[in-house]
């Protein structure tokens, strides 16, 4: 493993951001936390250009609906010092019917299809991305496919309810 | 690729040709289409399309148990499939916390070296075709026929392997498939020497790959890169030494690094990668002699389905089959990410689950849809026929690019 524990990222982290991050956990050992909006440019742009964390690897960016929040639609970052060995999630939830986020692409390149591809799928506007537009579908797409209400199937069979899939 | 010209065909301004290359040109590797601006011989600028054989994957996967998610992986990489099912079973088992025995994190280290030397022998292979070298790739594809076969001794299948399942795997490998397994490393290593001698010093082929498309490290990293086209760069991230999953910490091996991350490092990096991997299923095969025989899954009746003949005379049996069926089966809350070291570079499963049947939300970190992404940015200034050598040694795999 890595030089930099968790506790040491942690203490750092609510040094400087005190109240603006959430409480972190660690599930299954990654640790997790969640900023809002406004922060999460600052908030990697520090995890990134830090002498001593150096969160140099951007690994993913995706988004995940939950409908029945009142921020709704949530960004999902995973960040991978490569030098430390640690890896970190950063989760921002917006507003789903007026998804707005700042892009990453000026720190990452790569985050140029990454976000794209969450655009495509969830509807998430990143301000400032150079080039926002659909990557996977089809450009006449009107809707947002990987948000809940949209159904993998017909909607009026009678044997795919939600209720079968445990919940 | 923001300053694409986007002058009509028309415009008298307009000096250079717009090229489609593809959907369907035949030295690219699945369906990809790049609309390049062309001055001559060289390209402007590029734009890639890509979600030709996108199957949403993702939304699917939202709708399948566990267990019916991991023929889904088989159809990304399809020329690595069992690293994604080991990728999958080992996420589900890391949700589950389920501790396999060490036979089974030796036997799934051997099935998963495989496929990486089945995917690193088909890119290699084809970019000796794209320079213009057939017989390389002919005396490749016969020892890939071979590791097909172990698969096929495996689970059955040979392409789309579905090999595994939760907590181990389906059944014990018999003795052809150990047999094959051994034939195959003395059998192996002479034709990889062979290749090795047809192209590593071949004056023609080092012209046409040394130098071309070389990357920086620092712009590597930028646009997250991972896998071999990675540490051709010289950087030594590999997901095995990394977070070693699957007892890769118990094996002796080396990760080969290049200087330059032009198209011949990248050859070079995959060809030491198949002999380290068949180091490393040398040593599998040691260990697995040290452990008890017999052991092929995790001892978890919760999870894993029981022999056919004690469901139908087992009460105890019968519940977990029904209740492993019917989806009834505790998850934990929560959310887990795992990523496996797979043939073009790091493959991540991210899982949220919510307690039910299926996934709240799966997503799959696919190595080849953000290793592409730089392809037409970097192609600018580039000869097309050096892009297409870029192209094929980058490693893209359809299914795995569009999901």
């Amino acid at each position: 493993m890595g030089n930099l524990s968790n506790q040491q990222l942690v203490q750092r982290l609510t040094a400087r951001f005190g109240e603006r991050i959430t409480v972190p956990t660690e599930p299954f050992g990654l640790l997790t936390f969640g900023t809002s909006a406004e922060t999460i440019e600052e908030v990697l742009r520090f995890l990134k250009e830090d002498g001593e964390l150096k969160f140099n690897y951007l690994t993913d960016i995706t988004g995940i609906h939950f409908p029945e929040l009142e921020l709704s639609i949530g960004v999902i970052y995973h960040l991978h010092s490569l030098t430390n060995n640690v890896r970190a999630r950063i989760k921002v939830f917006i507003d789903g019917n007026n998804p707005k986020i700042p892009t990453a692409t000026n720190l990452w390149e790569g985050a140029n299809w990454m976000e794209r591809e969450t655009y495509d799928f969830f509807g998430v506007i990143f301000e400032g991305h150079p080039n926002l537009v659909r990557i996977l579908n089809v450009d006449e797409m009107t809707v947002f496919p990987m948000r809940r209400e949209y159904p993998l199937e017909d909607p009026n069979r009678v044997d795919k309810k939600d209720y079968f899939f445990g919940r | 690729m923001i300053n694409h010209p986007i002058l009509t065909d028309n415009d008298p301004q307009k000096d250079t040709i717009t090229l489609n290359l593809g959907p369907t040109h035949p030295a690219t590797h699945g369906v990809f289409q790049n609309i390049l601006e062309m001055d001559g011989e060289r390209i402007v600028s590029g734009v890639s399309t890509i979600g030709y054989i996108h199957r949403a994957f993702e939304k699917i996967a939202e709708h399948r148990p566990f267990y019916q998610i991991t023929p889904l992986t088989d159809r990304m990489n399809y020329c690595s499939s069992p690293i994604n099912n080991m990728g999958w079973h080992m996420t589900v088992e890391k949700l589950l916390n389920i501790q396999t025995p060490k036979r089974v994190d030796y036997l799934r280290v051997i099935v998963m070296e495989l496929a990486r030397i089945s995917d690193h022998l088909i890119c290699n292979g084809i970019l000796g075709v794209d320079t213009g070298a057939f017989s390389g790739f002919l005396y490749l594809m016969e020892e890939r026929e071979h590791i097909y076969e172990i698969y096929e001794e495996i689970c059955g299948a040979r392409l789309t392997t579905n090999i595994g399942r939760i907590g181990g795997f389906e059944r014990d490998f018999n003795d052809i498939a150990f047999a094959k397994i051994k034939q195959f490393l003395v059998k192996f290593p002479p034709i990889l020497k062979e290749f090795e001698t047809l192209f590593n010093r071949n004056r023609i082929f080092i012209e046409r790959t040394s130098g071309v498309a070389a990357v920086d490290p620092e712009v590597a990293l930028n646009y997250s890169w991972s896998g071999p086209i990675l540490r051709a760069t010289g950087v030594d991230y590999d997901v095995r030494v990394n977070e070693p999953y699957s007892s890769y910490e118990d094996f002796d091996f080396e990760i080969p690094v290049g200087t330059k991350g032009d198209v011949y490092d990248r050859y070079i990096v995959r060809n030491e990668e198949m002999w380290q991997s068949l180091r490393i299923i040398q040593q599998a095969l040691d260990k697995i002699e040290k452990e008890p025989k017999g052991v092929f899954h995790a001892d978890v009746p919760e999870f894993y389905l029981p022999p056919k003949e004690e469901v139908y005379n087992n009460m105890e049996a019968l519940i977990y089959h029904f209740k492993i069926v019917m989806g009834e089966i505790e998850t934990p809350k929560t959310e887990v990410y795992h990523a496996v070291e797979g043939g073009n570079g790091e493959l991540g499963f991210y899982l949220v689950n919510d307690g039910g049947r299926s996934p709240y939300r799966l997503h799959f970190r696919r190595p080849s849809f953000i290793n592409y992404q730089m392809y037409a940015p970097m192609s600018a200034g580039m000869l097309l026929s050096d892009a297409i050598l870029n192209m094929s040694s980058l490693n893209v795999i359809a299914g795995e690019l569009d999901a």
